[in-house]
């Protein structure tokens, strides 16, 4: 540790044994194939973002003078199912979960390291149906594919919509499988589970909601394409078919799906606040097992979002009451996160930051929830931009704030690199201020009853909207910025040695960038996890 | 650092299956019969979602479910099941022959195995060729003489999705098994590695499973309660 640390160029590793695209493309190494999504999902990152950034170019006068009607559908429609399938849900476990976990429990791959590639290949494969789909029109049913709609009137690209959401779910459904296999079966002697980190109990529960939950959803989207294709009608009413019987199908995957998306950022935020209050994580146990609540109790409160729709009041009640529990293990990890701070020595980092930024922004989104599952007040703001705004909170505040973070805490790891500190802080404090801007007024204008998914909207709404495309503008500005300073670090970074933040755990402990093999022999574990107490002081880096 | 980590030596001889990042054949072995049955686990919610279709609507309508199942074939139907439990049984011989080490007896088996199958395919295709001319498939195709048509073609939909969807899961069932049994011809399976034959098995099983509950649900709704 104390020797300066080697240039990654002049050791081997598992950027440098091969070159050439072939290298890439048929890797089975678990941290090529890393970053082969990483390279994915940034595109579709950027994708996402555009229709994005042109719904809220629209919203910011109150006509609709922008874009017709019919366009302003499909923007917020391709906005939705890009990011949803091809960004947030591979977004963590696909990237970091990839490259990480077998490292952090001592592996040398994960078990199927071929699937593992091959589940690449689906969402590419699961990509291209998309750019298909949006280059030949896209698709106008919102991300959600409600039918009547989606299946005897919408004139647009359904069914390779639905085609590509498949083809991408059959990627996460074999991330998941993949994950379980290989934290059940490759953890090196002395990893026990009791001493594997949060990160990699997090991607656990993950892929459990993944293995359950996906089938059903692409069963669902099957059964909405026969419908197109062979007028098969099973939820279409006319034919005496229950169009919420659709709703009860989606949502049984869709709410789990969130999980998918914020339990993974959990685990990097576990790993990062550990990390710089130099403290092992509070009540470690109680966050391992929140973590597979969360997963199990997901599945159990789908039809908080069918309130409104038709279901019979008892089991509104019901499913209002167990979307309340949900918040116990949420509230675990919280309260759990603040209290390793507590009299902890705290540096503010880079990916600190983006942790401090998931703490709050989760927590308002996830307190606004309960709003959502509270029976009278649903009533009111359902299909309003509260609703928007509730579930931007999650996914963006809590999500992309914990894989920035994470790329942030990890990139030393994956490039040898550091990345400039100074912009990473300006980033990350533009984010936060910028993604505040964007989907706080939206609170309000859900709350005054402004409806989603229109393309105009009432002259009194506008200031608020004017606001949120200001911070849509300086959002995309801190998205931006990463980006840039990542690839620039890669060629002109300060070296990294192999633990630049002084942080516990196996991934600490290989080589930046590690070798193909992750180690050079296989560790023997005697120690718990989140070990600051027994750790030789290391100075963090400012 | 105060902890670094020790090393495992293992020096062991290696056969030649095992793949450089499993530690021994055993590891190897749990880590790909697990991943199977997680595999499975997928397929059941697959396919338990166009079950609970299938509750919803033979509770919603019961009578139209009971004309649509009078117009499946029985003995068809039978023959097919009989079929699927013969491959079941020829499929776990075949399994226990790799384990072992009988080379001839599990080429054979998986060869039978196979050709049990492509008889429940063909079969199932005399089946659709006649519903198909019965007007009974989904759409402007459809016609139905009887009370309560739209629930009958509602059966007719759930029918044609889940058998559908079986059928495709029994060609990739016919496909592996003879991919098996090509490598078992080539010899590469015996006591020591006879994990992929065991997996293609479960796959198999699995698939025989879906038809049994199938079968009963969608051909014999009228014989239980007389009609
Ligand atoms: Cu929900």
């Amino acid at each position: 540790m104390a020797t300066s640390p080697t240039p990654a160029a002049e050791r081997e590793n598992y950027l440098n044994t091969e070159y050439g695209i072939r290298s890439w493309l048929l890797t089975t190494d678990h941290k090529r194939i890393a970053l082969l999504y990483l390279l994915l999902i940034t595109f579709f990152f950027f994708i996402g973002g555009f229709f994005a950034l042109l719904i809220r170019l629209e919203l910011l006068t109150p006509a609709g003078d922008l874009v017709q009607a019919d366009t302003y559908n499909k923007l917020f429609t391709m906005h939705g199912q890009v990011m949803v399938f091809f960004f947030l849900i591979p977004a963590i476990p696909a990237v970091l979960g990839n490259f990480l976990i077998p490292i952090m429990i001592g592996a040398k791959d994960l078990a199927f390291p071929r699937i593992n590639l091959f589940s690449w290949y689906l969402l590419v494969i699961g990509g291209l149906l998309m750019m298909y789909t949006i280059l030949t029109g896209g698709a106008d049913t919102g991300w959600t594919f409600y039918p009547p709609f989606s299946t005897a009137f919408a004139k647009s690209q359904v069914v390779t919509a639905a085609l590509a959401i498949f083809v991408a779910g059959f990627s996460s459904i074999l991330t998941g499988l993949n994950f379980i296999v290989t934290i059940h079966r490759m953890r090196a002697p002395g990893m026990t589970w009791s001493r594997l980190p949060l990160f990699v109990w997090a991607n656990y529960a993950t892929s459990i909601i993944q293995v359950l939950g996906t089938p059903v959803l692409a069963i669902t989207l099957m059964l909405v394409a026969l419908d197109r294709l062979f007028a098969f009608g099973i939820f279409d009413p006319q034919r005496g078919g229950d169009p919420l019987l659709f709703q009860h199908l989606f949502w049984f995957y869709s709410h789990p799906a969130v999980y998918i998306m914020i339990l993974p950022g959990m685990g990097v935020v576990s790993e990062v606040v550990s990390c710089f209050s130099r403290k092992r994580i509070f009540g470690y146990k109680f966050m391992a097992l929140a973590l597979i609540a969360i997963a199990v109790l997901g599945f159990l409160v789908w039809a908080h979002h069918m309130f409104v729709a038709g279901i019979s009041l008892y089991a509104a009640l019901v499913f209002s009451l167990l979307s309340y529990l949900v918040a116990v293990p949420s509230a675990i990890k919280v309260f759990n996160w603040t209290a390793t701070m507590y009299k902890g020595s705290i540096s503010y980092a880079t990916p600190m930051l983006y942790a401090f930024g998931f703490i709050g922004l989760f927590t308002m989104g996830g307190l606004t929830g309960l709003f959502l599952a509270a029976l009278g007040v649903d009533v009111h703001v359902t299909d309003t931009y509260f609703v928007i705004a509730h579930f931007h909170y999650i996914m963006v505040g809590g999500m992309v704030m914990a894989y920035i973070g994470g790329l942030h805490f990890w990139w030393p790891k994956i490039s040898g690199r550091m990345y400039p500190e100074a912009w990473g802080k300006l980033a990350a404090l533009i984010i936060f201020v910028g993604f505040n801007l964007t989907f706080f007024p939206q609170f309000v204008l859900g709350y005054l009853g402004m409806p989603r998914r229109y393309w105009q909207y009432s002259p009194e709404f506008q200031v608020l909207n004017v606001l949120s495309t200001a911070g849509a503008t300086i959002l995309a500005v801190g998205y931006v910025l990463p980006m840039v300073y990542f690839l620039w670090s890669m060629r002109y970074g300060k070296v990294a040695d192999e633990n630049p933040w002084g942080a516990a755990g196996l991934e600490w402990m290989t080589a930046s960038p590690p070798p193909t093999f992750n180690f050079d022999e296989t560790p023997v574990v005697t120690w718990e996890a989140y070990d600051y107490a027994n750790l030789k002081e290391v100075p963090v880096e400012p | 650092m105060s902890h670094s980590p020790a090393v495992v030596t293992h020096d062991q001889v290696h056969n030649p299956a095992l793949q450089h990042h499993f530690a021994t054949m055993e590891q190897q072995q749990e880590a790909s019969t697990m991943g199977m049955w997680v595999f499975l686990i997928t397929e059941i919610m697959f396919f338990g979602g166009m079950f609970t279709a299938y509750m919803v609507y033979r509770y919603m309508y019961y009578q139209a479910f009971v004309a649509g199942s009078e117009k499946m074939d029985f003995w068809w139907g039978t023959i097919n099941t009989v079929v699927l439990i013969c491959s079941s049984l020829t499929m776990a011989l075949a399994v226990r022959s790799s384990q072992i080490g009988q080379r001839k007896a599990l080429v054979v088996l998986l060869i039978i195995t196979m050709l049990f199958g492509c008889v429940f395919m063909g079969i199932k295709a005399i089946e659709y060729t006649g519903h198909w001319k019965e007007h009974q498939f989904p759409g402007t195709n459809f016609h139905f003489e009887g009370p309560d048509p739209q629930h009958v073609e509602i059966f007719f939909s759930l029918y044609w999705a889940m058998t559908g969807f079986h059928a495709l899961h029994m060609l990739i069932g016919i496909i592996i098994v003879g991919v098996i049994a090509f490598y078992s011809w080539r010899g590469k399976y015996g006591p020591d590695y006879y994990n992929p034959v065991e997996n293609v098995g479960l796959y198999w099983h699995f698939v025989d499973m879906v038809w049994i509950y199938l079968y009963p649900l969608l051909y014999l709704i009228s014989h239980k309660h007389g009609g």
